[in-house]
C-alpha cells in the first residue's frame, strides 16, 4: 500500500491508501505499486486507473499534469481530473464537436496547438466516459 | 453605520469565499515546490532560461494593492515595504509591474517606471487573466528587460493577521540540496532538461496565482476588520452623541419651565 494524493490547484481531489496506481505517462502508461522508485514524469490526458483493498478499481480523467512518486508516497500534480462516473456524456461530446470544428474552421486567428491539446482532452473524456458506461450495462 | 455594518457582512462573506480558495489551492502549490526542489537538487545542469542568472541591471517589483481603499491599513502596509525595497536602488533601475488601482494611484506620480499595470481585477482570481500576468511577467525577464523579479504581496495568517512578503519570482533560485544529498536517484521521463520545460511555465503560474489569492484573501480580513472598528466607532459616537443631545433637550425644558413658573410667580 502507498499514500496516493491527487491535487489540482482548486483542491485536494483524492487522498488514499492504495494498492495500486496506472498514469498516462508521456511515454506511456505505467504502473505503479508499493516501494517503486522515485519517479518524475509528466502526464499526458488519459485514464487513471486505482485500485484499493476496499473496492472496485475508481476511474478517473486526467488531463495532464505532473507525477512523482517518492517513498511510498505518489503525488499526481493534475491541471484537471474528475471521476469517471462524473463526467455528463453529453457535454464531453459537445465539447470534443466543437474541438474539431475550430480546428478545421480556417480562422486565422487560432492557436493550433492549444486546440489540439483541447481536442486531445475532449476525446480523453469522451472515451472514458463511454468506457465508463459500456462496463455499467454489461 | 448601516453602511459600515453592511460592508462588514460583505467582506466577510468574501473573506470566507476567498479563504476557502486559498486554503484549498496551498497543498497543489506546496506540492509543486517540493516537486521542483527534488528535480532541481537531483538533476546537476540547470540548463533552463528561467534558472539563469544574470549581472542584475534592471530589477522588477511587482507590487499587488488592492483596487478599492477602505480596509484599513493595508495598502499602507504594501506601500511602507515597498518604499522600504526601493529605497534601496536607484530610481532608474527599477521597474514597477503594478496589480491594484491603489498601488497604480499611488506611484503614477513617483519617479519610476511602471512597465506594466493591472487595475481591473477586482478582486476575482481568473485563470486567463493570472496566465496573462505570468506570460508577460515571464516576457519580461527573458527578453532580459529584467533581471530579477520580485512579488510584494501579503501573506494571509489568519483572518485579523496577514504579513506583507517580499519574494524573489524569477529567476528562480537553485534550491541548496537538503540533508539527503545524493540519495535521490529519481527516474525522469522525458529528461529532467524537458520535464523543466513543462514543469517551470506552471510553476510560475502556481506562484503568481497562489501570491494573488493570498493577497486577496488577507485584503478582504483587512477591510472586515477595519469596518468592524468603523461600526464600533459609530456606535460610540451615536451614543455620546444621543446622550448630549438629550442633556441639551433637558435644559431646554427646564429652562421653558422656570420661565413659565417665574412668569406665573410674576403675574401674581
Amino acid at each position: 500500500m502507498f499514500l496516493l494524493s491527487i491535487v489540482t490547484p482548486e483542491k485536494i481531489f483524492y487522498e488514499e491508501e492504495v494498492s495500486s496506481l496506472v498514469a498516462p505517462g508521456i511515454e506511456g502508461y505505467l504502473g505503479i505499486l508499493t516501494d517503486h522508485a522515485p519517479l518524475i514524469t509528466a502526464l499526458v490526458p488519459g485514464k487513471l486507473t486505482v485500485k484499493n483493498s476496499k473496492g472496485p478499481e475508481v476511474i478517473m480523467a486526467v488531463s495532464g499534469g505532473f507525477l512523482e512518486v517518492l517513498k511510498n508516497k505518489v503525488v499526481v500534480l493534475a491541471d484537471a481530473v474528475e471521476f469517471a462516473r462524473d463526467i455528463d456524456p453529453e457535454r464531453a461530446k459537445k465539447a470534443l464537436e466543437r474541438a474539431r470544428q475550430r480546428l478545421k474552421s480556417k480562422e486565422k486567428d487560432i492557436d493550433i496547438p492549444r486546440v489540439i491539446a483541447a481536442l486531445k482532452r475532449a476525446q480523453n473524456r469522451v472515451a472514458i466516459c463511454e468506457e465508463c458506461i459500456k462496463e455499467r450495462t454489461i | 453605520m448601516q453602511l459600515t455594518r453592511a460592508m462588514e457582512l460583505v467582506s466577510a462573506a468574501k473573506l470566507r469565499k476567498a479563504q476557502t480558495k486559498l486554503v484549498s489551492s496551498r497543498p497543489y502549490a506546496s506540492k509543486m515546490q517540493t516537486i521542483l526542489e527534488n528535480l532541481s537538487s537531483a538533476s546537476t545542469a540547470l540548463t533552463h532560461p528561467l534558472f539563469d542568472k544574470r549581472e542584475v541591471k534592471h530589477k522588477g517589483l511587482v507590487i499587488i494593492s488592492s483596487d478599492r481603499g477602505l480596509c484599513g491599513s493595508y495598502n499602507v502596509n504594501v506601500f511602507r515595504k515597498a518604499e522600504e525595497f526601493l529605497s534601496q536602488e536607484s530610481k532608474d533601475k527599477i521597474k514597477l509591474v503594478l496589480i491594484g488601482k491603489k498601488g497604480f494611484y499611488h506611484y503614477r506620480r513617483r519617479p519610476y517606471e511602471i512597465r506594466l499595470k493591472y487595475i481591473d481585477l477586482g478582486g476575482k482570481l481568473e485563470l486567463t487573466r493570472t496566465k496573462e500576468i505570468t506570460a508577460n511577467l515571464v516576457n519580461l525577464f527573458l527578453s532580459r528587460e529584467v533581471d530579477e523579479i520580485f512579488l510584494l504581496y501579503t501573506k494571509f495568517l489568519t483572518v485579523t493577521s496577514y504579513r506583507v512578503a517580499l519574494e524573489k519570482f524569477l529567476n528562480i533560485e537553485r534550491f541548496e540540496d537538503k540533508e539527503e544529498k545524493g540519495y535521490l536517484q529519481y527516474i525522469f521521463e522525458p529528461s529532467a532538461d524537458t520535464l523543466f520545460d513543462d514543469l517551470l511555465p506552471r510553476y510560475c503560474l502556481t506562484r503568481v496565482q497562489i501570491a494573488l489569492s493570498e493577497a486577496f484573501a488577507s485584503e478582504q480580513g483587512s477591510r472586515m476588520i477595519a469596518m468592524g472598528a468603523a461600526t464600533r466607532n459609530a456606535e460610540e459616537m451615536i451614543d455620546q452623541l444621543t446622550l448630549l443631545r438629550n442633556k441639551a433637550r433637558q435644559a431646554a425644558i427646564t429652562k421653558e419651565m422656570v420661565e413659565i413658573a417665574s412668569g406665573v410667580e410674576a403675574l401674581r
